[in-house]
């Protein structure tokens, strides 16, 4: 039977959705939202006018679907390992991944450290900057306006919900990446892992950890 | 990036993030605008946002720093430890000396 219920159809359709109040902008968007539809337009007329090639993007996609928190994760583990190597990485961040191979393009990349005393979370509260040469992609929640807005005003209460109750004795560092440096935190090496090889490490150095919203875990 | 040539500030210095509120495309959060913090470090010297948003170079390069500022700073109603901080990246043309 037919329902009269004009939104219980199931093709996509312009969200044009006929009233003209402003609002803020829909971050998930099915189908091809309006900004979907401008990123290709955009595409078509810088490769029209010659100032890049479809050869071009499809390399860079290519080299991004390459990039995953597991880089990220060989970084810390190494950092773990070789003190000389962390001291490089916490003075320049950028030269110290690029000893191991890692570029980070146009950014520059600034490691902090955890350690029982203090505890660092990233964020972008003007766009959604995220280390993508060292993590790849960011999950949907960084780039969300809850997580944006919020873990600069109530920090604590953000990480508590991401499971990382921190005590009143621990100094957390928010870090704001508003302009041209990227950001990674490097967690502090959790008891119960001396010994452990490299490839061990870097099991259970997740993409949350370097994020900063999470600590991880021998077990 | 470049090096800083002659930076303005040094790391440790005290510092104010001017009050301003300028039309288009700026770098500095509102909730960071007025506030003092310290000069965490130089982060080097990057073409300027406010120029290259609207398809100019950027040229001369300005100058970037890390402020760290007390959170009970930023917002008064701060639920955490005094000692938390937020730290972000201020250009030289919009920090004052505190």
């Amino acid at each position: 039977m037919a329902t009269t219920d004009p939104h219980a159809h199931d093709h996509h359709h312009d969200h044009n959705h006929g009233h003209n109040h402003s609002h803020d902008p829909i971050e998930v968007a099915e189908g091809a939202g309006e900004y979907e539809i401008m990123v290709h337009a955009i595409k078509e007329l810088l490769i029209e006018k010659g100032v890049i090639t479809g050869e071009d993007i499809r390399k860079t996609l290519e080299f991004m679907d390459t990039r995953t928190p597991a880089l990220g994760a060989k970084v810390v583990a190494r950092a773990w390992i070789d003190p000389e190597f962390k001291k490089r990485l916490l003075i320049n961040g950028t030269a110290a991944v690029a000893e191991m191979g890692i570029p980070m393009g146009d950014a520059e990349l600034i490691v902090v450290e955890n350690s029982k005393d203090v505890h660092n979370v990233i964020v972008c509260t003007l766009c959604s900057c995220y280390p993508r040469t060292v993590l790849g992609l960011p999950p949907d929640w960084y780039k969300s306006r809850n997580y944006r807005s919020r873990v600069v005003v109530e920090p604590r209460a953000v990480l508590k919900e991401f499971g990382t109750e921190l005590p009143n004795s621990v100094t957390l560092r928010t870090h704001d990446s508003n302009a041209d440096m990227r950001y990674l935190v490097l967690p502090e090496r959790p008891a119960g892992t001396e010994g452990w090889s490299e490839e061990q490490l870097v099991a259970i150095v997740t993409r949350d950890c370097m994020v900063g919203v999470a600590v991880p875990k021998a077990a | 990036m470049s090096e800083v040539a002659n930076p303005r500030f040094a790391p440790g210095d005290k510092v104010r993030i001017a009050n301003a509120n300028p039309p288009g495309h700026r770098r500095v959060p509102v909730y960071a605008r007025g506030r003092e913090g310290t000069i965490e470090r130089i982060c080097g010297a990057f073409p300027n946002p406010e120029e290259l948003a609207y398809g100019f170079d950027g040229l001369p390069k300005r100058p970037l720093y890390r402020v760290r500022i007390r959170q009970t700073d930023i917002w008064p109603d701060y639920k955490g430890s005094d000692k938390d901080v937020l730290e972000l990246e201020i250009y030289e043309h919009w920090l004052i000396k505190a």
